[in-house]
Protein backbone atom coordinates (compact mmCIF):
# COMPACT_ATOMS: atom_id res chain seq x y z
CA UNK A 1 0.00 0.00 0.00
CA UNK A 2 2.65 2.43 1.16
CA UNK A 3 4.82 1.12 -1.98
CA UNK A 4 4.53 3.84 -4.79
CA UNK A 5 4.51 2.35 -7.90
CA UNK A 6 3.22 3.56 -11.23
CA UNK A 7 -0.26 2.78 -10.95
CA UNK A 8 -0.97 5.34 -8.15
CA UNK A 9 0.64 7.94 -10.60
CA UNK A 10 -1.36 6.88 -12.97
CA UNK A 11 -4.76 7.14 -10.92
CA UNK A 12 -3.88 10.28 -9.63
CA UNK A 13 -3.20 11.56 -12.86
CA UNK A 14 -6.43 10.32 -14.36
CA UNK A 15 -8.29 11.97 -11.49
CA UNK A 16 -6.76 15.30 -12.49
CA UNK A 17 -7.32 14.87 -16.30
CA UNK A 18 -11.21 14.25 -15.14
CA UNK A 19 -11.53 17.07 -13.04
CA UNK A 20 -10.01 19.38 -15.94
CA UNK A 21 -12.77 18.14 -18.11
CA UNK A 22 -15.65 18.36 -15.37
CA UNK A 23 -14.34 22.22 -14.69
CA UNK A 24 -14.83 23.09 -18.67
CA UNK A 25 -17.75 21.18 -18.70
CA UNK A 26 -19.07 22.77 -15.63
CA UNK A 27 -17.74 26.85 -16.02
CA UNK A 28 -18.85 26.70 -19.33
CA UNK A 29 -19.24 30.55 -19.47
CA UNK A 30 -15.97 31.70 -18.14
CA UNK A 31 -13.53 31.67 -20.32
CA UNK A 32 -10.53 32.23 -17.37
CA UNK A 33 -11.59 29.10 -15.51
CA UNK A 34 -11.50 26.92 -19.00
CA UNK A 35 -8.09 28.11 -19.48
CA UNK A 36 -7.58 27.17 -15.73
CA UNK A 37 -9.15 23.70 -16.66
CA UNK A 38 -7.02 23.31 -19.53
CA UNK A 39 -3.64 24.09 -17.32
CA UNK A 40 -5.07 21.39 -15.37
CA UNK A 41 -5.20 18.45 -18.05
CA UNK A 42 -1.66 19.77 -19.26
CA UNK A 43 -0.67 19.44 -15.61
CA UNK A 44 -1.96 15.56 -15.54
CA UNK A 45 -0.66 15.04 -19.00
CA UNK A 46 2.85 15.69 -17.22
CA UNK A 47 2.07 13.56 -14.00
CA UNK A 48 1.52 10.90 -16.54
CA UNK A 49 5.39 11.69 -18.53
CA UNK A 50 7.16 12.13 -15.65
CA UNK A 51 5.69 8.80 -13.83
CA UNK A 52 6.51 6.32 -17.39
CA UNK A 53 10.00 8.38 -16.89
CA UNK A 54 10.82 7.23 -13.61
CA UNK A 55 9.17 3.95 -14.08
CA UNK A 56 11.29 3.08 -17.39
CA UNK A 57 14.19 4.91 -16.43
CA UNK A 58 14.22 7.01 -19.69
CA UNK A 59 15.06 10.67 -19.82
CA UNK A 60 13.20 11.09 -22.82
CA UNK A 61 9.95 11.66 -20.99
CA UNK A 62 11.60 14.34 -18.94
CA UNK A 63 12.02 16.37 -21.91
CA UNK A 64 8.99 15.99 -23.62
CA UNK A 65 6.86 16.70 -20.14
CA UNK A 66 9.29 20.37 -20.31
CA UNK A 67 8.16 20.82 -24.07
CA UNK A 68 5.07 20.32 -22.92
CA UNK A 69 5.41 23.14 -20.28
CA UNK A 70 6.80 25.61 -22.70
CA UNK A 71 3.99 25.04 -25.16
CA UNK A 72 1.69 25.54 -22.03
CA UNK A 73 2.88 28.57 -21.28
CA UNK A 74 2.84 30.16 -24.58
CA UNK A 75 -1.18 28.72 -24.98
CA UNK A 76 -1.74 30.66 -21.66
CA UNK A 77 0.09 33.52 -23.14
CA UNK A 78 -1.98 34.14 -25.79
CA UNK A 79 -5.19 32.61 -24.55
CA UNK A 80 -5.16 35.68 -21.71
CA UNK A 81 -4.30 38.13 -24.58
CA UNK A 82 -7.40 37.06 -26.35
CA UNK A 83 -9.67 37.31 -23.36
CA UNK A 84 -8.39 40.88 -22.43
CA UNK A 85 -9.09 42.32 -26.05
CA UNK A 86 -12.46 39.81 -26.37
CA UNK A 87 -13.22 41.73 -22.75
CA UNK A 88 -12.08 45.22 -24.18
CA UNK A 89 -14.17 45.19 -27.63
CA UNK A 90 -17.39 43.60 -26.05
CA UNK A 91 -17.27 43.79 -21.75
CA UNK A 92 -18.15 40.54 -21.14
CA UNK A 93 -16.02 37.30 -21.37
CA UNK A 94 -18.87 34.69 -21.81
CA UNK A 95 -18.08 31.97 -24.32
CA UNK A 96 -21.29 31.55 -25.85
CA UNK A 97 -20.96 35.62 -27.63
CA UNK A 98 -17.48 34.79 -28.73
CA UNK A 99 -19.02 32.50 -31.28
CA UNK A 100 -20.25 35.80 -32.89
CA UNK A 101 -16.49 36.13 -34.11
CA UNK A 102 -17.06 35.20 -37.59
CA UNK A 103 -14.31 36.20 -40.39
CA UNK B 1 7.95 4.44 3.69
CA UNK B 2 8.11 7.87 4.50
CA UNK B 3 8.21 8.78 0.63
CA UNK B 4 4.44 6.64 0.17
CA UNK B 5 2.88 8.93 3.14
CA UNK B 6 4.49 11.80 1.38
CA UNK B 7 2.89 10.95 -1.72
CA UNK B 8 -0.65 10.06 -0.73
CA UNK B 9 -0.66 13.32 1.30
CA UNK B 10 0.59 15.57 -1.93
CA UNK B 11 -1.86 13.45 -4.25
CA UNK B 12 -4.56 14.37 -1.75
CA UNK B 13 -4.13 18.35 -1.13
CA UNK B 14 -3.29 18.12 -5.14
CA UNK B 15 -6.91 16.35 -6.07
CA UNK B 16 -8.69 18.47 -3.46
CA UNK B 17 -7.06 21.48 -4.95
CA UNK B 18 -8.05 20.60 -8.19
CA UNK B 19 -11.88 20.27 -7.63
CA UNK B 20 -11.57 23.68 -5.57
CA UNK B 21 -9.74 25.47 -9.23
CA UNK B 22 -13.42 24.04 -10.68
CA UNK B 23 -16.03 24.82 -8.51
CA UNK B 24 -14.68 28.01 -6.74
CA UNK B 25 -17.38 30.72 -6.88
CA UNK B 26 -15.02 33.76 -7.42
CA UNK B 27 -11.95 33.02 -10.16
CA UNK B 28 -9.26 34.83 -8.28
CA UNK B 29 -9.91 31.53 -5.59
CA UNK B 30 -9.59 29.37 -8.13
CA UNK B 31 -6.50 30.90 -9.27
CA UNK B 32 -4.79 30.34 -5.70
CA UNK B 33 -6.04 27.13 -5.59
CA UNK B 34 -4.32 26.46 -9.06
CA UNK B 35 -1.35 27.52 -7.54
CA UNK B 36 -1.75 25.20 -4.57
CA UNK B 37 -1.99 22.66 -6.97
CA UNK B 38 1.01 23.20 -8.93
CA UNK B 39 3.33 22.81 -5.68
CA UNK B 40 1.58 19.77 -4.97
CA UNK B 41 2.42 18.35 -8.50
CA UNK B 42 5.88 19.60 -8.05
CA UNK B 43 6.26 17.69 -4.56
CA UNK B 44 4.98 14.77 -6.89
CA UNK B 45 7.71 14.82 -9.35
CA UNK B 46 10.27 15.37 -6.59
CA UNK B 47 8.84 11.97 -5.17
CA UNK B 48 9.36 10.40 -9.04
CA UNK B 49 12.82 11.63 -8.47
CA UNK B 50 12.46 14.63 -11.60
CA UNK B 51 14.23 17.49 -9.63
CA UNK B 52 14.42 19.61 -12.36
CA UNK B 53 10.75 19.63 -13.67
CA UNK B 54 9.96 19.69 -10.16
CA UNK B 55 11.64 23.48 -10.03
CA UNK B 56 10.69 24.62 -13.93
CA UNK B 57 6.98 23.87 -12.80
CA UNK B 58 7.31 26.08 -9.73
CA UNK B 59 9.16 29.08 -11.81
CA UNK B 60 7.21 28.77 -14.97
CA UNK B 61 3.66 27.77 -13.38
CA UNK B 62 3.13 29.51 -10.24
CA UNK B 63 6.10 32.06 -10.82
CA UNK B 64 4.67 33.21 -14.32
CA UNK B 65 1.55 31.59 -15.67
CA UNK B 66 -0.23 31.58 -12.37
CA UNK B 67 0.74 35.21 -11.82
CA UNK B 68 -0.44 35.72 -15.67
CA UNK B 69 -4.20 34.65 -14.59
CA UNK B 70 -3.98 36.37 -11.57
CA UNK B 71 -3.22 39.61 -13.33
CA UNK B 72 -6.08 39.33 -16.01
CA UNK B 73 -8.58 37.72 -13.50
CA UNK B 74 -8.42 41.26 -11.34
CA UNK B 75 -8.29 43.35 -14.62
CA UNK B 76 -10.94 42.41 -16.09
CA UNK B 77 -14.10 44.26 -14.62
CA UNK B 78 -16.75 40.90 -14.76
CA UNK B 79 -19.71 39.96 -12.97
CA UNK B 80 -18.52 36.77 -12.11
CA UNK B 81 -21.69 35.81 -10.37
CA UNK B 82 -23.23 36.32 -13.63
CA UNK B 83 -21.08 33.95 -15.20
CA UNK B 84 -22.19 30.96 -13.00
CA UNK B 85 -25.38 31.07 -13.81
CA UNK B 86 -26.06 27.96 -15.78
CA UNK B 87 -23.70 26.07 -13.24
CA UNK B 88 -26.61 23.95 -11.95
CA UNK B 89 -27.54 23.15 -15.23
CA UNK B 90 -24.06 21.86 -16.78
CA UNK B 91 -22.80 20.49 -13.66
CA UNK B 92 -24.61 16.93 -14.24
CA UNK B 93 -23.59 16.76 -17.95
CA UNK B 94 -19.72 17.38 -16.85
CA UNK B 95 -20.16 15.06 -14.38
CA UNK B 96 -21.69 12.06 -16.65
CA UNK B 97 -18.94 12.94 -19.25
CA UNK B 98 -16.26 12.91 -16.32
CA UNK B 99 -17.56 9.70 -14.95
CA UNK B 100 -17.67 7.59 -18.39
CA UNK B 101 -14.38 9.13 -19.25
CA UNK B 102 -12.88 7.86 -15.40
CA UNK B 103 -14.15 4.80 -16.07
CA UNK B 104 -12.77 4.34 -19.29
CA UNK B 105 -9.30 5.33 -17.93
CA UNK B 106 -9.44 2.93 -15.32
CA UNK B 107 -10.25 0.26 -17.85
CA UNK B 108 -7.48 1.06 -19.50
CA UNK B 109 -5.67 1.08 -16.45
CA UNK B 110 -6.36 -2.55 -15.10
CA UNK B 111 -5.46 -4.48 -18.29
CA UNK B 112 -2.67 -2.34 -19.18
CA UNK B 113 1.44 -3.21 -19.44
CA UNK B 114 4.57 -2.69 -20.48
CA UNK B 115 5.80 -4.37 -23.23
CA UNK B 116 8.40 -7.05 -22.99
CA UNK B 117 11.02 -5.30 -24.85
CA UNK B 118 10.53 -1.98 -23.03
CA UNK B 119 13.67 -1.64 -21.77
CA UNK B 120 15.86 -2.26 -24.82
CA UNK B 121 13.22 0.72 -26.54
CA UNK B 122 14.12 3.15 -24.26
CA UNK B 123 15.78 6.67 -26.13
CA UNK B 124 17.49 8.10 -23.94
CA UNK B 125 18.47 5.64 -20.32
CA UNK B 126 18.76 7.50 -17.40
CA UNK B 127 23.00 7.40 -16.70
CA UNK B 128 24.04 6.07 -13.32
CA UNK B 129 25.87 8.66 -11.00
CA UNK B 130 24.76 11.78 -12.72
CA UNK B 131 21.76 14.63 -10.86
CA UNK B 132 18.68 14.84 -12.68
CA UNK B 133 19.27 18.30 -14.15
CA UNK B 134 22.79 16.99 -15.36
CA UNK B 135 21.21 14.01 -17.45
CA UNK B 136 18.20 15.91 -18.82
CA UNK B 137 21.02 18.72 -20.29
CA UNK B 138 22.66 16.30 -21.48
CA UNK B 139 20.23 15.14 -24.13
CA UNK B 140 18.54 18.37 -23.88
CA UNK B 141 21.24 20.34 -26.45
CA UNK B 142 22.12 17.24 -28.20
CA UNK B 143 19.54 14.79 -29.26
CA UNK B 144 16.89 17.25 -28.31
CA UNK B 145 18.29 20.87 -29.86
CA UNK B 146 16.29 21.45 -32.41
CA UNK B 147 12.97 20.65 -30.74
CA UNK B 148 14.75 23.24 -28.07
CA UNK B 149 15.03 25.91 -30.47
CA UNK B 150 11.47 25.02 -32.21
CA UNK B 151 9.89 25.37 -28.46
CA UNK B 152 12.00 28.80 -27.71
CA UNK B 153 10.42 30.00 -31.51
CA UNK B 154 7.08 28.74 -30.28
CA UNK B 155 7.45 31.41 -26.89
CA UNK B 156 8.77 33.99 -29.06
CA UNK B 157 5.88 33.58 -31.23
CA UNK B 158 3.65 34.11 -28.17
CA UNK B 159 5.21 36.79 -26.79
CA UNK B 160 5.02 39.08 -29.98
CA UNK B 161 1.41 37.45 -30.43
CA UNK B 162 0.40 38.51 -26.98
CA UNK B 163 1.90 41.78 -27.61
CA UNK B 164 0.54 42.63 -30.93
CA UNK B 165 -2.88 41.28 -29.95
CA UNK B 166 -3.43 43.47 -26.77
CA UNK B 167 -1.18 46.61 -27.94
CA UNK B 168 -3.79 49.67 -28.80
CA UNK B 169 -2.98 53.34 -29.27
CA UNK B 170 -5.65 55.28 -26.82
CA UNK B 171 -7.01 58.72 -28.21
CA UNK B 172 -6.57 61.29 -26.42
CA UNK B 173 -2.96 60.16 -25.17
CA UNK B 174 -0.11 63.25 -25.76
CA UNK B 175 2.84 61.54 -27.32
CA UNK B 176 5.79 63.43 -29.22
CA UNK B 177 5.61 64.32 -32.73
CA UNK B 178 9.07 63.83 -33.96
CA UNK B 179 7.43 64.15 -38.04
CA UNK B 180 5.76 67.77 -36.87
CA UNK B 181 8.75 68.67 -35.07
CA UNK B 182 10.98 68.30 -37.52
CA UNK B 183 8.33 69.95 -39.83
CA UNK B 184 8.21 73.12 -38.19
CA UNK B 185 8.77 76.33 -39.85
CA UNK B 186 10.47 78.64 -39.39
CA UNK B 187 8.35 81.53 -38.19
CA UNK B 188 9.03 79.89 -34.61
CA UNK B 189 12.41 80.49 -33.19
CA UNK B 190 14.08 79.43 -30.54
CA UNK B 191 15.25 82.35 -28.41
CA UNK B 192 18.81 82.79 -27.06
CA UNK B 193 18.64 85.13 -24.20
CA UNK B 194 22.36 86.20 -22.72
CA UNK B 195 23.02 84.72 -19.14
CA UNK B 196 20.99 86.62 -16.75
CA UNK B 197 19.13 89.19 -18.66
CA UNK B 198 16.42 86.55 -19.50
CA UNK B 199 14.37 86.85 -22.73
CA UNK B 200 13.11 90.00 -23.83
CA UNK B 201 9.59 90.58 -23.28
CA UNK B 202 8.65 90.51 -27.56
CA UNK B 203 9.90 87.43 -27.74
CA UNK B 204 7.50 85.71 -25.81
CA UNK B 205 3.26 86.00 -26.16
CA UNK B 206 2.12 86.46 -23.00
CA UNK B 207 -1.36 86.26 -21.86
CA UNK B 208 -3.19 89.77 -21.37
CA UNK B 209 -2.83 90.60 -17.53
CA UNK B 210 -6.07 90.20 -16.19
CA UNK B 211 -8.24 93.34 -15.65
CA UNK B 212 -8.37 95.03 -12.64
CA UNK B 213 -10.96 94.28 -10.15
CA UNK B 214 -12.31 97.00 -8.97
CA UNK B 215 -11.65 97.89 -5.06
CA UNK B 216 -14.96 95.71 -2.71
CA UNK B 217 -16.88 98.48 -1.51
CA UNK B 218 -15.79 99.53 1.59
CA UNK B 219 -18.59 99.03 4.39
CA UNK B 220 -19.86 101.91 6.27
CA UNK B 221 -21.55 101.63 9.64
CA UNK B 222 -23.07 104.69 9.55
CA UNK B 223 -26.33 103.90 10.78
CA UNK B 224 -25.16 102.02 13.90
CA UNK B 225 -26.24 98.47 14.59
CA UNK B 226 -29.00 97.32 12.39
Amino acid sequence: MLDIGLAHYLVVSAILFVLGVFGIFMNRKNVIVILMSVELILLSVNLNLVAFSAQLGDLTGQVFAMFILTVAAAEAAIGLAIVVIYFRNRGSIEVEDISTLKG
Amino acid sequence: MIAGLAFYFFAFILIAAAVMVVTARNPVHSVIWLIAAFFNAAALFLIAGAEFLAMILVIVYVGAVAVLFLFVVMMLDVDFAQLREGVQRYAPIGAVVGGILFLELLLVLSVWRFAPDAAALRMAPMPEGVTNTEAIGRILYTDHIYLFQISGLILLVAMIGAIVLTLRDRPGTKRQDVGAQIARSSAVAMARPELGEGIRREDILRPLPPPAKEAPKPVTHEGGHH
